[in-house]
């Protein structure tokens, strides 16, 4: 680029030309880096917090809204109903055939069994009750399949938290959560 | 331009003194005084002086409010609610502030909308036209953050779903809204960086501004007959003329705006937003701030997948896309006639264009259901069209009516047709 007319060999101003260069664009990263890294959640809110909620008073067709990490987190106790209503949906009929479950393996598919608590535990159901769509918080036992209805924009959840019809592009996430007793469920 | 016709003669010792070092009363007189603008300026063309007034305004009322402001979510709403009724004036700084945003738009929806029907973003104007699209958007992103932070239901909700439209872009749309809200969700970090910036962008569009300025004055205004500036006859001197007509039209807005803050200073807002914010519960009808209602009703209409393209992102690029098309609309509009008033069809669609925009809003603030989301996805075609494919393809196919020659024809034909009646430089263009 800068190299003195005639002569092939880089000069030594060439050099210094491309080291500063390059020790200026290394430099003006660097030194921006902090500047935008800043703004990423820090420590306080990154440390995964977990809570523990006693789910004993739910009675069948009993829901429970929690915060965690800021956003709420539905529990429901199913009626039988709303199990079968939701076992009975064949896989085709999904918008997004994937169960979004943290507790079970990537990619399993949306089943009821793999979007509720598990065997045995089939009635209850937990979420992360923000829409996919983009954020604002169904509304329980509404809409068009009995689940879920997000008034922002209209997205339908089904009984199982699976969007059925809407905007929003995938189901309801089942954050990380057990049971550590029958009657206490910790998430995260 | 701007050297051509410099008349500024100091005439005190000090005057000569200083204009030898630092021209800068010269500068003022030539850019405010003695700059040269077009004879036939009709009222469309005060709305540039209004908007440097009502940044004043947004300005000065901001700065002070953020002497009476918190932004920690657990105090945000009450310091809004103890500049309402302890605070001295808080009520009347407050009012101007939030009423004064609203104003801001509408004076730049219409200077928009002025220097679209008379094709002011043409050559060689474009840059000029650019620098405009880009003081929108910072607008844009100034009123957005300002709204989040009285902290209540609206400016909470409002916020999840705004920065959740960059979940729509696979892969990196979940860091960038992390690193957009400091979280997993609308926290406390969120309104102290909204705070911030804020404060930072009205400063930005200060400097925006004076670019927009600068590249008006290297090509001078354009006017309502589209024709350039050829003599001396087609201009009148900036003062008195387009500075005491800025004046008229600054007071009768300036009315308007102070009739909106006295008497009914929360039209123009949510009730829900005297809500305290609450991270659980949305509000059954979330909708933006009137201004954004367009751009919402096109985020909505979108609700098949294109292609690839889900429904979401398809949503989302729209919107962006119904601001990005304005940044290349000089190079789509074919047309060599710069004024509607000279293209019989243009003016059709054009105000097509603005009923339509202004259908859009009202839809914006429908719920998305039944009949409104087909009527949305009618509405954001035609937005669409109107840029894409009736600008391009009109400039080949219309035949426009006879330019005058010069804007000095032009007003006197007028005055000629009007029985002498209007007086020069004040005679103001009927509307379209």
């Amino acid at each position: 680029m800068t190299q003195s007319e005639g002569a092939g060999e880089p000069t030594r101003r060439d050099f210094l030309y491309i080291a500063t260069g390059m020790a200026g664009v290394v430099g003006v990263g660097s030194f921006a880096w902090p500047f935008i890294d800043q703004m990423n959640p820090d420590a306080s809110t990154l440390a995964l917090a977990s809570i523990e909620v006693n789910v004993e008073a739910l009675e069948p067709g009993m829901s429970l809204t929690v915060k965690w990490r800021g956003k709420p987190v539905f529990i429901r106790n199913r009626t039988d109903e709303e199990v079968a209503e939701a076992q009975a949906v064949a896989l085709d009929d999904l918008k997004d055939p994937i169960a979004r479950n943290a507790n079970v393996a990537d990619g399993s598919a949306a089943t009821d069994i793999d979007r509720s608590a598990g065997e045995g535990k089939e009635n209850w159901i937990v979420m992360i009750g923000s829409c996919t769509h983009l954020g604002c918080v169904p509304l329980g036992q509404a809409g068009d399949f009995g689940g879920w209805f997000c008034p922002c924009h209209g997205s339908h959840y089904d009984t199982a938290g699976r969007i059925r019809k809407g905007p929003a592009p995938t189901n309801l996430p089942v954050p990380p959560f057990a049971f550590v007793s029958d009657s206490v469920i910790k998430i995260g | 331009m701007s050297s051509d016709h410099s008349t500024y003669q100091p005439t005190s010792g000090f005057g000569k003194w200083i204009d030898s070092r630092l021209p800068l009363p010269r500068m003022v007189h030539d850019s405010f005084v003695s700059y040269p603008v077009p004879r036939n300026l009709n009222y469309a063309y005060t709305f540039g002086g209004i908007l440097m007034v009502m940044l004043v305004v947004q300005l000065l009322t901001g700065i002070v409010l953020a002497m009476h402001y918190a932004a920690d979510t657990a105090i945000a709403f009450q310091s809004v609610e103890k500049i309402m009724r302890d605070v001295n004036s808080g009520w009347l700084l407050r009012y101007m502030h939030a009423n004064g945003a609203s104003f801001f738009f509408v004076a730049v929806y219409i200077h928009i909308a002025r220097g679209m029907y008379y094709g002011s973003y043409k050559a060689p104007r474009e840059v000029l036209w650019i620098l405009g699209v880009v003081i929108l958007l910072l607008m844009m992103a100034t009123a957005f953050m300002g709204y989040v932070l009285p902290w209540g239901q609206m400016s909470f909700w409002g916020a999840t779903v705004i920065t959740g439209f960059f979940t729509a872009f696979p892969g990196i749309g979940e860091p960038i809204q992390q690193l957009l809200l400091g979280g997993f969700a609308v926290d406390n970090p969120t309104l102290n960086r909204f705070f911030s910036l804020h404060y930072l962008l009205p400063f930005m569009i200060t400097g925006v501004v004076i670019l927009h300025v600068w590249a008006l004055h290297v090509t001078g205004q354009t006017n309502p007959t589209g024709v350039e500036v050829k003599s001396k006859t087609d201009t009148v001197p900036f003062t008195p003329y387009a500075t005491v007509k800025d004046a008229l039209a600054l007071s009768i807005f300036l009315l308007v705006f102070a009739y909106f803050i006295f008497f009914m200073p929360n039209f123009l807002g949510h009730a829900d937003n005297y809500i305290p914010a609450d991270p659980l519960k949305t509000p059954a009808h979330i909708v933006p701030e009137w201004y954004f209602l367009p751009f919402y009703a096109i985020l909505r209409a979108i609700t098949f997948d294109i292609g690839p393209i889900d429904s979401k992102l398809g949503g989302v690029l729209a919107m962006f896309g119904s601001i990005a098309v304005l940044f290349v609309l000089p190079w789509l509009d074919t047309s060599k006639v710069r004024s509607a008033v000279y293209r019989p069809w243009y003016k059709l669609f054009f105000w097509l264009f603005v009923a339509n925009a202004i259908f859009l809003g009202w839809l914006g603030a429908k719920p998305a259901e039944g009949i409104y989301t087909p009527l949305a996805q009618i509405s954001t075609l035609y937005y669409f069209a109107f840029f894409l494919v009736i600008l391009p393809v009109l400039g080949l196919i219309e035949t426009p009516k006879r330019l005058p020659n010069s804007i000095t024809e032009a007003v006197l034909a007028k005055k000629a047709g009007n029985g002498g009646a209007a007086p020069a430089a004040a005679s103001p263009e009927t509307r379209g």
